[in-house]
Order: structure tokens, then C-alpha cells, then sequence
């Protein structure tokens, strides 16, 4: 096992009410590892996602990152913080927190979760900020900001406690594509720092550019992982090949 | 039909203004506590606590149900038949009381809805970076939910003050009651309850106007 954190997931099953839908996954992603899933809507690529970081309680299914390791059937409260610290959580909506600023936003984990003098989380977050090339927009509310601004202090958020896991649900549909270039942009420059990306996108064109593998997601399991030419330009499942083939509609 | 005796009000009004105090601190003590049962009664409905719950949704069909006189009548006149601690309470400790458990049960329901308010997306967030239920609520939630209640707050205040006018009923001497008793003896009794009448309705209009000036204040808060 490596000292970096790489996350393990085994046996991973979540329904809401109905069918499943995760129906079992087993999954190894390595430290510095970049992974997109793709897949048709309602297919549980966002629910994988938020199962990771336990917005969405599983079934039933173990999740390890690094020496952690939380298993859903007795996953006590202590288990999903320290979980939900090791991870950061980039929404489609964004989901800033309204009565605070751009630069309290970011610092909010590092007071409230981490305990940090107030002067040093300010410090840590303005870099985190400068990171996302938002410094001028440090005491803007979310109310003031562009989506593409705000998706990026959302980044900024998740990026703050030092997570090396980071979970990227669809962070640019909800955006107009001019803005969501922006995103894109901040989000390869977080891909150099070596950190484990997990990211849902429909964006097919970034997801070839910035993968190391793709994973390719229907009803509820993983059906066909590569790298991105072996998925995108060489697709041997046919649910995939259908799949590319009306996204190039 | 005998005109108004002007001469009489105007005497009248510096002796019901010296009742003003009075009735500022009861409304303000009921208030500050109706607050703060209020917010806790309405965290507990957003978090439906076990075996709690029933007790609280129980708490607040009871004080929304009944009247306000009915309640203030039985605790001051009928509880401390039953429980004779009680009976060393004051008429103006217990038109407190009565106040705060009143107005709390409805502005629980106020509050818990300015809590539901809070966009969804943003209680996700709050549980992505770690915070506990507890800093998720005071940080992040309630600053929110208060925005959205406080004009409906300023209302109940109001509705508050003019409760105090109750306490009368217990025998507590606030403005109506040192109205009556001045009516009493003069038997003027329209003069007395109109220089009252108008004495809450200037108070009631300055809450307005801070209430009109407040809301422009909150309009703008956040938009930087």
C-alpha cells in the first residue's frame, strides 16, 4: 500500500427506495491519479460521488482513503468527518455559502473544522484564492459573482483543508461554455498538483485532455475503464459506443 | 352627546406615558426569551429529535390553540392551585411567562421556516467540508434563516406589545390598567382608553418605520 492517498472503494451499493443505484462497485484509484467518469444521466456517477463523501449514505460497502477506512455498515459520526475532511466537494450549483464572502467561504473549513487562528486561515485562504485568480473578488458575496466565478471559489472551498482527494460533481453544466472555460482552466491547474482528481463530467473534450482513465458508467456499474483513447476512440462496449455516438449526435 | 374633554387627555397623557417602562420591559423580556425558546423549538422541528418531537409539535399546537388570556388566566390563577410554588409569582413575571411561551410557539413556526428556506445545496456544502450539525446551524444556516424571519419577528414584537396590555388582567397596573383606574374616578372612560389607544399606536408606528428601515438594510446585505 503507498503512504499517498489513493482511495480503495469495494462493494459499494446505494438505492434510494427503488432499484439500485450502485449496484456494487469495486474500484482502485491511485494516489495522483486522474479518473473522469462518464455515462448517460441517472446512471449514479454523481451518487458514486456523493457516496464518497457521504452526502448520500451507502448501503452497504467499504470506502478506504489512505490509512482510513470507513465501512457503511457501522460507520459511526467521528468516521464521516474525518471522511468528509480528507475529501473537498465541488457542486454543479456551486452551493457557496451566501453570507459570506468569497475569501470566507474558502475559510470557513479552516476555522470551524481545522481550528485555525483566525489570521492564518485568512492568510492560507487568500493564497488559495490567488490560486483560483479571484484576489480582487476576496470580500465579494456569492450574489456578486459570475457562476464561473463562484464555481471557482467552490473549488477554492474544497481545496482549502489541503484535501488530496477532490470530487468534482458536473462542475461546469450549469454553466454558460464561455464561463465554464475559466473552470476548466483552474481545474488542470489543480490537476498538476498531484492530487486525486474524481470527476463527473459531460465535457468530452476536457475529459480526453485531463485523464489519465476513464471510467464509463450504466445503470448503476462501472461497464468499461481505459485510457481516454482506448474509451473515446477505440470503444469496445457497445452501451459506450452508443453512447459517444450520440453525444457526437 | 358630551364633547371630548381635551383638557383631561392631555393631562392624562404624561401619567399613562409613566407606564411606558413597564410595558417596553415586559414586551422586551418576553421578547428576548420568546426568541431564543423559539429557536431552539424551531432547530428541534428541523431536526425531528426522537421521542423529543411529538413533545414539541404537542408544545406548539397548545400555545398556537388557545387564547392568550385563556393561558395567561391559567397560569396566574390556576396553576398555582396545583403547584403552590407558583404562587409567590408576580402578575408581571407571569405575563412574561405567558408572552414567551405564546408568542415562542409561533415563532418557532416562522423560524423553522426561514430554516427550510436555506437553500438545500448550501447544508450540503456545510457537511462536504466537515462542520458538525451544530457549526452548520450557527454558522452557516441560522445567520441566513434570521435575514429572512426578522421582519416577520418585528411583526410578532408588536403583536407582543400590545399583549402586554393583558397583564392588566392579572393585576399588574401597566397602561391600561393605570387607565382604568384613572377612569374610574373620573368616569371618563372614552378620554382614558383613547389616549391609551393612541399612546400604542404611536409606539406600534415607530416599530414600523424601523421595521421598513431594516428591511431596506437586509435588502442590500450580501449583494457586494
Amino acid at each position: 500500500m503507498t503512504s499517498t492517498t489513493g482511495i480503495s472503494i469495494r462493494g459499494l451499493i446505494k438505492s434510494f427506495g427503488g432499484p439500485p443505484v450502485l449496484g456494487g462497485i469495486d474500484l482502485d484509484i491511485a494516489a495522483g491519479e486522474r479518473v473522469v467518469f462518464i455515462g448517460p444521466s441517472g446512471t449514479g456517477k454523481s451518487t458514486l460521488l456523493r457516496c464518497i463523501n457521504y452526502l448520500d449514505r451507502p448501503d452497504a460497502g467499504v470506502i478506504s482513503i489512505g490509512a482510513l477506512t470507513v465501512d457503511a455498515a457501522r460507520a459511526r459520526r467521528a468516521d464521516i468527518l474525518s471522511l468528509r475532511r480528507r475529501t473537498g466537494f465541488v457542486f454543479q450549483n456551486y452551493a457557496l455559502f451566501a453570507n459570506m464572502t468569497a475569501l470566507g467561504n474558502i475559510m470557513e473549513a479552516l476555522l470551524t473544522v481545522q481550528h485555525m487562528p483566525k489570521a492564518e486561515a485568512a492568510a492560507r485562504a487568500r493564497a488559495v484564492l490567488a490560486e483560483t485568480g479571484l484576489s480582487d473578488k476576496a470580500d465579494s458575496y456569492p450574489a456578486a459573482l459570475s457562476g464561473g466565478q463562484q464555481q471557482r471559489v467552490g473549488i477554492g472551498r474544497a481545496m482549502a483543508l489541503g484535501a488530496e482527494l477532490l470530487l468534482f460533481d458536473e462542475p461546469t453544466s450549469a454553466l454558460d461554455p464561455e464561463l465554464a472555460g475559466d473552470v476548466l482552466d483552474l481545474m488542470r491547474r489543480v490537476a498538476e498538483q498531484r492530487r486525486t482528481l474524481l470527476i463527473v463530467t459531460h465535457e468530452m473534450q476536457f475529459a480526453r485532455e485531463i485523464a489519465d482513465r476513464i471510467l464509463f458508467m450504466h445503470s448503476g456499474r462501472i461497464v468499461a475503464q481505459g485510457t481516454p483513447a482506448q474509451i473515446l476512440d477505440a470503444p469496445q462496449d457497445a452501451r459506450l459506443r452508443r453512447f459517444l455516438a450520440r453525444l457526437s449526435g | 352627546m358630551p364633547g371630548l374633554d381635551i383638557g383631561y387627555m392631555v393631562g392624562l397623557v404624561p401619567v399613562i406615558l409613566g407606564y411606558v417602562p413597564l410595558t417596553l420591559t415586559m414586551a422586551s423580556a418576553a421578547m428576548v426569551c420568546a426568541l431564543v425558546l423559539a429557536a431552539l423549538l424551531a432547530v428541534e422541528r428541523v431536526a425531528r429529535v426522537p421521542i423529543l418531537d411529538p413533545l414539541v409539535m404537542l408544545f406548539i399546537s397548545f400555545f398556537r390553540g388557545t387564547p392568550l388570556l385563556v393561558q395567561l388566566f391559567l397560569f396566574y390563577y390556576g396553576l398555582p392551585q396545583m403547584l403552590p410554588l407558583l404562587s409567590r409569582i408576580d402578575g408581571v413575571t407571569a405575563a412574561i411567562m405567558g408572552l414567551t411561551l405564546h408568542f415562542a410557539a409561533y415563532m418557532a413556526e416562522s423560524i423553522r421556516a426561514a430554516i427550510l428556506g436555506v437553500d438545500r445545496s448550501q447544508w450540503e456544502a456545510a457537511r462536504s467540508i466537515g462542520m458538525t450539525p451544530r457549526q452548520m446551524m450557527q454558522r452557516i444556516i441560522l445567520p441566513q434563516a434570521a435575514r429572512v424571519a426578522a421582519p416577520t419577528l418585528v411583526n410578532y414584537f408588536i403583536d407582543v406589545l400590545k399583549g402586554t396590555s393583558l397583564a392588566f388582567t392579572l393585576g399588574v397596573t401597566e397602561m391600561m390598567g393605570a387607565a382604568q383606574k384613572e377612569a374610574a374616578g373620573s368616569f371618563l372612560y372614552f378620554e382614558a382608553f383613547l389616549v391609551v389607544a393612541v399612546i400604542y399606536w404611536g409606539m406600534v408606528e415607530v416599530l414600523n418605520r424601523g421595521q421598513n428601515a431594516m428591511e431596506a438594510y437586509l435588502g442590500k446585505a450580501h449583494a457586494r
